[in-house]
C-alpha cells in the first residue's frame, strides 16, 4: 500500500502502524522481516533524518537500499519528467520512498509506479510518516491522545509537519492551539476540515498565550526556503522561542517537540529539560518507519 | 417595444442541443469548455437574452450535434442552473437541468501555483466536495478551492 496522504490514513490504520512500531522498538531481531527486498530513497531534495532513518529501517530489516540525495548526476538533469523517473525505478525496487519539492507529487507518482510510493515530503503540503512518528511520540508520553491540549508553533503555512500531524491527530478528541504570525498561519482550509470534525482550534500570537494549557508544544523551524526573500526570511525568524523562561511557564509534564532541524526555536539549555521530547522523536523514526516498510511492501 | 425585447431572435432548430438558462455572460465560457469553437456546424450564442425568471440569459444552439450528457453536465461548473434540450425534428426529445460529476477531470487548473501538475505531462482531477458553494479538492496537492479556472 501507498502512504502519500495523511488525511486518507484512517484512526484504525494509524493505530496498527503505532502498533507495530511499539512491537518493533521491543523486539531483538527483525533482520527477517523484510529480507531481499529492495529500497528505493529517491530525494529530489535534501534531508538527514528521513532518508537515513529509512535507510537504517529497511536495513535493520534484512533488505537493501539504493538512491539519491540530490538530482546531480541523474537523467532528471537531462530534463527527464517525475513520471519517467518512477516509471523507471519502480521496476527496479519493491518500494520507493520519495521526497520533492513540488505538492502532489507523490500522488502523481504512486498513479505510475508498479510498487508502493511513501511520501516523505511533497513540498508544503505532506509528510506523513513524519505525522504516524510524532502521534508515536505522543502517545508514548502520555499512553493516550484523547483529550490533550497540543500547540503548534512557527511556520504553520510553508512547513510541511504542522498541518499534516493536525490531521492526524484530528482522529482523537484533542484540542488544537495554532502560535504563528498572521502572515505564517494555519491555512483556513484545515482549520474548517478540524472544526467540521468537531475538533477545538485556537489562533494566538505568543507562545505565552496559551502555555500554561499546553500538554503538547511543537515547535517548528521559520524556514528559509520557503520565503520568496531573504528579506522575508530575517523578517520572522527567530520570533519564535522555547527557552527556560518559556518552560518555567509550562505544565510540569508538558513536552517539547521538534521535527528538527531547529535554528533558534529552542534554546540548548532546554535539551537537559526531561520534558524535551525531540530527540527521542527522531530515534522514534526508526521503529515508526519499520512499521511503514513493512505495511507498505507486505500488503502491496 | 417591450414585446420584441421578449422575442427570442434565433429560429427554432431541427436537430441539435440548445443549452439554456445560462447565466447572463456565461454563454462564451460555456462554447469554450465545450469546444465549440472546433466544432464545424452552425453554432448559435445568444447573450444577455431577456429571461422571465432571471431578467437576462444566455442560450446556446448546437445544430445537428446531441451533446454527449456527462460531456454537457461540465456547463455547471459555470452555470449551476442551466438547462439542456436535445431536439429531433423541431421536439424537445430530452430535457434535463446539468449535474455537476462527482469528480472533474482534465478542463480545470489547479490553483495552487506549486501544484505538480502545472510541471508534468499529466491531466488535472478535482474531487467535486461541495455543489453549493462549489468546493473542489485537486486529487494530488488536495487544496481546496471554489475559484473555477479552465485550462
Amino acid at each position: 500500500m501507498d502512504f502519500i496522504s495523511t488525511r486518507l490514513l484512517s484512526k484504525d490504520m494509524i493505530e496498527d502502524i503505532l502498533k507495530s512500531a511499539k512491537g518493533f522498538e521491543a523486539k531483538k531481531d527483525f533482520s527477517h522481516v523484510l529480507k531481499g527486498k529492495l529500497l528505493a530513497t529517491l530525494f529530489f531534495e535534501p534531508s538527514t533524518r528521513t532518508q537515513f532513518s529509512f535507510q537504517s529501517a529497511i536495513e535493520r530489516l534484512g533488505g537493501n537500499v539504493l538512491g539519491f540525495s540530490d538530482t546531480d548526476g541523474t537523467s532528471i538533469r537531462k530534463g527527464e519528467t517525475l513520471m519517467d523517473t518512477i516509471r523507471m525505478m519502480s521496476s527496479y525496487v519493491d518500494c520507493i520512498v520519495m521526497r520533492h519539492p513540488k505538492e502532489g507529487s507523490a500522488k502523481l507518482a504512486s498513479e505510475v509506479s508498479t510498487v508502493p510510493i511513501i511520501n516523505a515530503g511533497d513540498g508544503s503540503h505532506d509528510h506523513p510518516t513524519q505525522t504516524l512518528l510524532d502521534i508515536y511520540t505522543i502517545q508514548k508520553s502520555f499512553g493516550k491522545i484523547d483529550g490533550l491540549n497540543v500547540g503548534v508553533c512557527g511556520d504553520l503555512r510553508y512547513g510541511r509537519t504542522g498541518r499534516p500531524l493536525s490531521l492526524g491527530l484530528s482522529n482523537w478528541d484533542v484540542k488544537m492551539h495554532y502560535i504563528s504570525p498572521p502572515q505564517l498561519s494555519m491555512d483556513k482550509g484545515t482549520i474548517k476540515y478540524l472544526r467540521d470534525k468537531r475538533i477545538e482550534v485556537t489562533e494566538v500570537l505568543k507562545i505565552e498565550d496559551v502555555i500554561k494549557e499546553l500538554d503538547v508544544l511543537y515547535m517548528t523551524r521559520i524556514q528559509r526556503e520557503r520565503f520568496p526573500t531573504e528579506e522575508e526570511y530575517l523578517k520572522f525568524k527567530g520570533v519564535y522561542v522555547v527557552d527556560e523562561r518559556i518552560m518555567g511557564m509550562a505544565k510540569q509534564d508538558m513536552i517539547v517537540m521538534h521535527p528538527l532541524p531547529r535554528v533558534d526555536e529552542i534554546t540548548v539549555e532546554v535539551d537537559n529539560d526531561p520534558r524535551a521530547k525531540y530527540f527521542e522523536q527522531a530515534k522514534n523514526g526508526i521503529p515508526v518507519r519499520m512499521a511503514v516498510l513493512e505495511k507498505a511492501i507486505k500488503e502491496d | 417595444m417591450a414585446e420584441i425585447d421578449k422575442t427570442l431572435k434565433v429560429q427554432k432548430i431541427e436537430n441539435g442541443t440548445v443549452i439554456d438558462h445560462i447565466a447572463a455572460g456565461k454563454g462564451w465560457e460555456v462554447v469554450k469548455l465545450l469546444g465549440l469553437e472546433e466544432y464545424g456546424g452552425t453554432v448559435t450564442l445568444l447573450s444577455n437574452a431577456y429571461s422571465k425568471t432571471k431578467g437576462k440569459k444566455d442560450v446556446i444552439k448546437v445544430e445537428n450535434k446531441q451533446l454527449d450528457k456527462k460531456e454537457v453536465n461540465k456547463v455547471a461548473l459555470v452555470s449551476p442552473e442551466a438547462a439542456v434540450n436535445l431536439i429531433k425534428n423541431f421536439e424537445v426529445k430530452e430535457k434535463f437541468n446539468v449535474s455537476l460529476p462527482q469528480e472533474v477531470t482534465g478542463i480545470l487548473i489547479c490553483t495552487n501555483p506549486v501544484c505538480v501538475t502545472h510541471f508534468e505531462p499529466c491531466e488535472t482531477r478535482f474531487a467535486v466536495e461541495s455543489k453549493d458553494p462549489l468546493t473542489l479538492r485537486c486529487a494530488y496537492c488536495e487544496r481546496v478551492q471554489s475559484k473555477v479556472e479552465f485550462k
